[in-house]
């Protein structure tokens, strides 16, 4: 391609990018407005930084509780899933049935359930189970919402490891469990970094369902920035600095990955 | 000779699977029987007296909802629409972002961003500190200009809606348009150019018909996901004014959690589990060729 | 001593049988090389004694013991595989030592016998490099480490010189031939080369398409083949082949040229019969008279001239030490030594016992 041709698309790509991003760059100039800045008409370009929002989220708000829960459901859930998921995708990577296409597809099936139609039962079985407003239900539903997802990731990861090394190891008198721990996850522990990554991101920004179990208890951050949506136009500034706060880690998960990303939300047919 | 009833060489691979397909299968089978079976019930947590088989009333009193088929309108336009538009877009930003212009991978993570923004904020970035018909900075921006400010969520409710939801999702499809796009081969494209094709032959002939597979699953997953939309308007405009951003998962949650009838809300939810597998059923079948398992 | 025993083994793959009642006996300290074209069910017989593949029917003895329900870690194999399959994240040393760390042997032990098997090998300078710092052919070295470590009852090769440049390939193979002749250990070894096996092995198995074919030593396959594919298996080039009937004590070829028989068949009543007339192209050699064949190509090798001629019909190859200068087209003239003739049967390919 000509250089000129390569300017004029980077020249259209940067501005497109630029628009796009602008709506999280305006929200963490408001974090550093003071709240009459925030709301201020004309919008206000050029003010004078302050970091007191952030100091007040922590001080006010309790933020550090529902910090705590998004990142305890996020952590626990994905950890379960790995536990549950790295046996399967191995047996099915490197021992594949008669029946594995079938059971992946499944999985994959599984995702077609709209959480929407599921709701009623899971907010009965919560209530009755007295799950209701506990971190304890979310981590389960987002350990089963994320399983398939990490099975396939897993799996597409696990089969680009030689069979001859997991055999090899067979061979020099491991088990399965040792094969896995000691042969295959260092072998793939990019591959299990970046699903637990993904992981990661999709409990942190679940909304669903911590909107409709959770309330003072066990809100994640993603409740917590909802409940700023009733009194509007009072707490701009700070809620643009808590809601930074809440995106911030994930941005960054989500910058480091995303090539594994892809991999993963297309279950490995996209790479 | 007998077959060997257990055999040393075959690792037991049922024990590593079992707990990954016993813990799906009840995640899908128990609430899905209990919405198909409340669905059929007289069943509302405020009047305990109120039991009891209701037949297909709960379906019946739903479907003559007068609200209902523009719901239903509301639910698929918001799907598609989105689906268009991120798709679309996608291609074309994919195609732009392949040709390798200095800043590329800078640019690329301002593109993709949104999509790690949780829901919630982004509905609260759009509603207040964009959208809002005072303090907004569209609203700022228009007044600066000479415009009349428009609000947006009582004029244009659900093309606001969409445009938070695109705006969610475009950073979706164009990082796996762009990836796909970037396991194009080198050479069929030095090929493609040596016979005389310009950028736009090769967009079209070459870059298009390469993105089909992403595009598919892309449908897939945008369908999945879209059909659930349900924080942005939990957020933003509460399925208001009236009906006009009240889909189908709104819906759903007015019933069961707000108006606490049960029997009618799982009647929506089957709805809402056949919606998503009429418009899936047909994509997901085509994924299934071609994913290589 | 009989140290592996394969008896009446076949393979199903689901409905498909890759290994048709196999039969193979392997004596203690032998150098055993399974040997035949690709999909033959070779390197599906070496797994089934790893016990990486299922016996479907039958039963595998090793050591005289019957292993058809043993875990592969319980039957004290080692195996080297194709590509190596090394352990990329650990060291030359830790891949040699881990079997014996999961056996939990003694720290002492472990290094000793990492040190030796490194010594034996040349691997002394290499231990602490990981195998991506390593050539082809020390990977390959660290893989034969990996399973002599273990001081095993049988070593399985699976392929292993396949992935080697040719140059490197003729030094392994004198070096694994070599260090098998000193340890004295069983070995079975898969390879699709006849040239490996024809070098290395005691005792040679040939396979196709999921039957043995013939087991021997290398020498007796080569000179008394028991059928037409283990014939034009084996030697390089391999074997000629021409259609005829016997008649008045010769092979009477299509355009009528005779071909003398081996002296033993002579006194036999075979007359009118329809043969296949084998023979290699080093029995053949080009002489002032005799049978008259055309020069297609002239191949010298260095050590011996190849000569593609077109003789009854068929073409052949003859071998010689002789440096041979021939234009292609001119017609030169053969003669082959009766005694090394083979006669085989059109329909079965079965060799005709003299």
């Amino acid at each position: 391609m000509s250089g000129v041709k390569t300017w004029l698309a980077g020249g259209v790509a940067w501005l497109i990018a630029i628009v796009n991003f602008f709506p999280i760059f305006w929200m963490l100039l408001a974090s550093l407005k003071t709240e009459v800045e925030a709301v201020q008409t004309p919008p206000l370009f050029i003010f004078h930084p302050t970091l007191a929002n952030y100091r007040d989220i922590f001080a006010l708000q309790g933020y550090a509780g529902y910090a705590f829960n998004s990142i305890a459901i996020s952590v626990l859930a994905t950890l379960l899933m790995l536990l549950v998921a790295v046996p399967a995708a191995f047996a099915m990577a490197f021992y594949p049935g008669r029946y594995t296409r079938d059971i992946l597809l499944w999985m994959l099936s599984t995702k077609m359930l709209p959480a929407v139609g599921v709701l009623v039962p899971i907010y009965l079985l919560s209530r009755d189970l007295g799950l209701l407003d506990t971190r304890t239900a979310l981590v389960i539903i987002d350990f089963l919402s994320n399983l398939p997802i990490g099975v396939w990731m897993l799996f597409t990861f696990f089969r680009e490891t030689p069979k001859d090394i997991i055999e090899a190891s067979r061979i020099d008198g491991a088990n399965v469990g040792q094969t896995i721990l000691y042969v295959l996850l260092p072998l793939v522990a990019p591959g299990i970094a970046s699903t637990a990554l993904l992981s990661v991101i999709l409990c942190w920004n679940e909304a669903f369902w911590s909107l409709n179990l959770t309330a003072h208890n066990a809100a994640p951050l993603t409740a917590f920035i909802a409940s700023f949506s009733a009194p509007q136009g009072l707490f701009w500034a700070r809620l643009s600095a808590a809601s930074v706060l809440a995106i911030a880690p994930i941005l960054a998960f989500g910058w480091i990955s995303q090539r594994q990303l892809v991999r993963g939300l297309t279950f490995g047919a996209v790479k | 000779m007998q077959r060997d009833g257990h055999s040393a060489a075959r690792v037991r691979t049922i024990p590593l699977i079992a707990p990954s397909v016993g813990a799906l299968l009840v995640w899908m089978i128990v609430p899905l029987a209990m919405t198909l079976w409340f669905s059929f019930r007289r069943y509302n947590l405020l009047n305990p007296m109120l039991t009891g088989f209701a037949g297909i009333n709960n379906y019946r009193f739903l479907l003559r909802d007068p609200a209902l088929p523009s719901i239903l309108v509301i639910t698929v336009v918001l799907v598609l629409a989105v689906m268009v538009l991120t798709i679309s877009l996608g291609v074309v930003l994919a195609a732009i972002f392949n040709t390798g212009f200095p800043g590329q991978g800078i640019a690329r993570v301002l593109m993709i961003s949104p999509f790690f923004v949780m829901p919630t904020v982004s509905a609260l970035i759009w509603k207040n500190l964009l959208m809002h018909p005072v303090n907004g900075l569209f609203a700022g921006v228009l007044r600066s200009l000479g415009f009349p400010v428009i609000d947006w969520f009582s004029s244009f409710p659900l093309i606001s809606i969409i445009i938070i939801v695109t705006w969610e999702w475009l950073p979706f499809a164009f990082l796996i348009l762009l990836t796909a796009l970037q396991s194009l081969d080198e050479e069929q494209l030095e090929a493609a150019r040596l016979d005389g094709a310009g950028t736009i032959a090769v967009f079209f002939f070459i870059q298009v018909p390469h993105m089909a597979r992403a595009i598919s699953v892309l449908v897939m997953m945008e369908t999945i996901f879209l059909l659930s939309i349900f924080a942005e308007i939990y957020v933003t405009t509460a399925g208001g004014p009236g009906i006009a951003t009240t889909n189908l998962p709104f819906l759903i949650y007015q019933r069961a959690l707000l108006a606490f009838n049960i029997g009618g809300a799982s009647a929506a939810g089957v709805i809402a589990i056949i919606l998503a597998n009429v418009l899936a059923a047909l994509l997901i079948r085509t994924v299934a060729r071609r994913l290589d398992v | 001593m009989t140290a592996v025993a394969i008896r009446g083994v076949r393979k199903l793959f689901g409905q498909i049988e890759v290994l048709h009642s196999v039969d193979v006996e392997i004596d203690d300290g032998d150098f055993v090389i399974l040997v035949g074209p690709s999909g033959c069910g070779k390197t599906t017989l070496l797994r089934m004694i790893a016990g990486l593949e299922d016996v479907s029917h039958g039963e595998i003895l090793i050591g005289g013991r019957r292993v058809n329900d043993i875990a592969p870690k319980a039957r004290d194999v080692a195996m080297v595989f194709q590509n190596y399959a090394l352990y990329p994240h650990m060291t030359v040393r830790q891949n040699m030592s881990f079997a014996l760390r999961l056996a939990r042997t003694a720290r002492v032990e472990i290094d000793k016998r990492v040190e030796r098997a490194a010594e034996i090998l040349g691997l002394g300078q290499l231990l602490d490099r990981s195998p991506r710092q390593l050539s082809g052919g020390q990977r390959q070295r660290v893989a034969m480490g990996r399973a002599l470590v273990r001081n095993p009852q049988v070593f399985l090769f699976d392929e292993p010189l396949s992935n080697l440049d040719a140059k490197l390939r003729v030094q392994m193979r004198a070096e694994i031939k070599e260090l098998q002749q000193r340890l004295k250990t069983t070995t079975v070894y898969v390879t699709h080369d006849q040239i490996e096996a024809m070098t290395m092995a005691d005792k040679i198995v040939i396979m196709r398409n999921g039957y043995v074919e013939q087991t021997g030593a290398p020498l007796d396959l080569y000179d008394h083949p028991a059928n037409q594919f283990v014939a034009g298996f084996l030697g390089s080039p391999s074997m000629n082949f021409l259609d005829g009937e016997i008649a008045e004590g010769a092979m009477i070829a299509a355009d009528g040229l005779r071909w003398p028989l081996p002296e033993s068949f002579a006194a036999q009543p075979l007359s009118g019969r329809k043969v296949v007339y084998g023979i290699r192209p080093e029995h053949i050699t080009i002489t002032e008279a005799g049978i008259p064949a055309r020069v297609q190509l002239v191949e010298p090798t260095g050590s011996e001239t190849q000569v593609v001629l077109q003789a009854s019909g068929s073409t052949l190859i003859a071998a010689s030490r002789e440096r041979i200068i021939a234009q292609p087209g001119t017609i030169l003239h053969i003669m082959v030594d009766p005694a090394r003739a083979h006669l085989f049967d059109p329909e079965s390919g079965k060799r005709l016992a003299a």
